[in-house]
C-alpha cells in the first residue's frame, strides 16, 4: 500500500479530529479534515485551565494545530457533512457548500454538544441571571473576572453536578465523567480568585476515577476549604433580594437543606452532538441508548464502527478527557492502516 | 432478682439476617424502579411533609431495603402523595407509588402503618 495515494476525510476538527489527522497525514495519507465551525479547536476554545494539572488550554490548541499543519492535510472550516454514503470501495460525503467529497476511509471525530441546561428548568438557567453553567464560567475565567449579573463579586457560591448527566428525566442515563472533576477545578479556581469566597459543591456522588483527580479533591478540602455536600438539589429559586435559594438534602445527615447563594454554578454534562446525530442517520452508523456511536466491540473495537471503512475517535463515541480523546485519535490509526492494508491486497 | 440499676442496651446495628425484608420483595415486584433509588435525596429535598416533619423518603426507602419496618410504619403515614418526588427522581423511580405500595403490604400483613 501507498499511504500517498489514499485518502481519508476526518470529520470534525476538535481534539480527536485535529489529533487523528495529524497522525494520519504523518503517515503520509491524504487527509481532508473537515470543520463546521469557522475554526479548529472544537470545545477546547471555550475552556480557561484544564484539569488535573491547570494547563492553560491554549497550549492544548496550539499542540492541535502543529499537529495539522501538514502539507497533506486539507482543512475545510465553515462545512458540513451532510450525509455519508458507502459506494463501492470508496466514501461519499455531501458537504453544505454544495461540494462531493471522495475518500477511501473516513474517521468520524464530531465530538459532543453540551447538555443545554435550560431543559432543568427547575434549576433556574435562563430564568435566574446568577445561574450559570460551568461553560460560562469558563468564559468568565478566561475574562479574569467572576461577577454576579449586577457586577457585584459572589461570596456565597454553589456548584451543582450531574446537570443532565444520570438523570432519566433529561433521557441521559450515563455519568459525563468529567463534570466531578471540572466542579473541583472551578471550584479551586474561584477560591483562587475570590479568596473571601465560600464554595459548595452538591454531589450524588464524587467520581474522580483519573488519574490525579482524587488527589485534586484532597486538595480542595485540605488547602481551599471547599464543602461538599452530599445530596441532589432538587430546585433553585430566587428571594426579593436577588439572592438563588437552593434547595437539597443534605443526605448524610438526614434533613432538608436550604442555602441563599450569590451564584450556582450547574455542571453541563455531554450529550451526542447534533452533526454525529444527522452524520448517523444519514449513514447506518449504528448509535447506542446514550445516542453517542457506538463502537464495533468496547474492549478491541473502540475506534470500529459497523461499516467497515468509518472509524471513530473521541467523545463521538463517549464522554472522555482530553487525554483519553488523543490516546483514541492516535489509536484510530492503527485501525485506519489495517483497513486500508487489507483493501489493497 | 436484685435491682442493680443496670440495664441491657439493645443492640444498635441493622440486623440485616435477622430482618424482615419481603415489604422490600413486595414492592420489587410491583413497581421494579424501587431498585433504582441511588440515595441523592432529590425526594426528600423536594418534599413539603419532610420540612416539617422528621419524614424523609429517601430514608424510607433504604429502611424498607433493609428491614427496618418499625420506623417506616411510623413514618409512611404522613405521606401526603402529592407525589413532587416522583418529578424530582433523577433515576425516575415512582416514588409514590413505593409509599401506596409499602402500605399495602403492611395492610396485608394485618399491620396498619401507624
Amino acid at each position: 500500500m501507498h499511504s500517498m495515494d489514499k485518502s481519508i476525510i476526518v470529520i470534525g476538527a476538535g481534539t480527536a479530529g485535529m489529533e487523528a489527522a495529524g497522525q494520519l497525514a504523518k503517515e503520509g495519507f491524504n487527509v481532508t479534515l473537515v470543520e463546521k465551525e469557522q475554526d479548529t479547536g472544537g470545545h477546547v476554545k471555550s475552556w480557561f485551565h484544564l484539569f488535573p494539572d491547570r494547563r492553560d488550554s491554549k497550549e492544548v490548541l496550539a499542540y492541535l494545530n502543529t499537529q495539522i499543519c501538514r502539507e497533506n492535510i486539507t482543512l475545510l472550516t465553515g462545512t458540513t457533512v451532510n450525509n455519508l454514503e458507502k459506494k463501492h470501495d470508496s466514501f461519499v460525503m455531501n458537504t453544505s457548500d454544495g461540494n462531493e467529497l471522495k475518500a477511501d476511509a473516513v474517521v468520524v471525530t464530531t465530538g459532543f454538544d453540551l447538555f443545554r441546561s435550560e431543559r432543568k428548568e427547575e434549576y433556574g438557567y435562563g430564568i435566574y441571571d446568577n445561574v450559570i453553567t460551568s461553560a460560562d464560567l469558563e468564559t468568565m475565567f478566561r475574562k479574569g473576572e467572576v461577577k454576579r449579573a449586577n457586577g457585584e463579586i459572589p461570596e456565597k457560591i454553589g456548584i451543582v453536578h450531574c446537570v443532565g448527566s444520570r438523570d432519566e428525566k433529561s433521557g441521559n442515563l450515563y455519568c459525563s465523567k468529567l463534570c466531578c472533576v471540572t466542579a473541583v477545578k472551578q471550584a479551586i479556581e474561584l477560591k483562587e480568585m475570590i479568596p473571601a469566597a465560600k464554595i459548595f459543591c452538591f454531589y450524588m456522588d464524587i467520581r474522580m476515577g483519573g488519574a490525579l483527580y482524587e488527589e485534586m479533591y484532597r486538595e480542595a478540602q485540605e488547602n481551599y476549604e471547599i464543602n461538599f455536600i452530599r445530596g441532589k438539589v432538587s430546585e433553585i429559586s430566587e428571594d426579593i433580594n436577588n439572592k438563588l435559594i437552593a434547595k437539597v438534602e443534605d443526605t448524610l445527615v438526614g434533613r432538608p437543606l436550604k442555602i441563599g447563594l450569590d451564584m450556582m454554578v450547574l455542571m453541563a454534562g455531554m450529550e451526542m452532538s447534533e452533526t454525529g446525530r444527522k452524520i448517523a442517520l444519514s449513514s447506518g452508523l449504528k448509535t447506542g441508548d446514550n445516542r453517542f456511536f457506538s463502537p464495533a466491540d468496547h474492549h478491541f473495537g473502540s475506534n470500529k464502527s459497523n461499516l467497515s471503512g468509518v472509524f471513530y475517535a473521541g467523545t463521538c463515541t463517549a464522554p472522555m478527557n482530553i487525554t483519553d480523546t488523543i490516546s483514541h485519535a492516535r489509536a484510530v490509526v492503527s485501525d485506519v492502516i489495517d483497513y486500508l492494508k487489507g483493501k489493497s491486497n | 432478682m436484685v435491682d442493680f440499676g443496670f440495664s441491657l442496651l439493645k443492640a444498635r446495628q441493622i440486623n440485616y439476617d435477622h430482618n424482615d425484608r419481603s415489604i422490600a420483595g413486595y414492592i420489587y415486584e410491583r413497581e421494579p424502579s424501587f431498585r433504582l433509588c441511588i440515595e441523592c435525596g432529590g425526594c426528600s429535598a423536594t418534599c413539603t411533609t419532610g420540612n416539617f416533619t422528621r419524614f424523609s423518603l429517601r430514608e424510607i426507602n433504604i429502611l424498607i431495603k433493609r428491614g427496618e419496618n418499625e420506623e417506616v410504619r411510623h413514618e409512611i403515614r404522613k405521606c401526603m402523595l402529592c407525589g413532587k418526588c416522583t418529578l424530582v427522581c433523577p433515576r425516575g423511580v415512582n416514588t409514590r407509588n413505593v409509599i401506596t405500595l409499602a402500605k399495602e403490604a403492611f395492610q396485608k400483613r394485618g399491620i396498619n402503618a401507624i
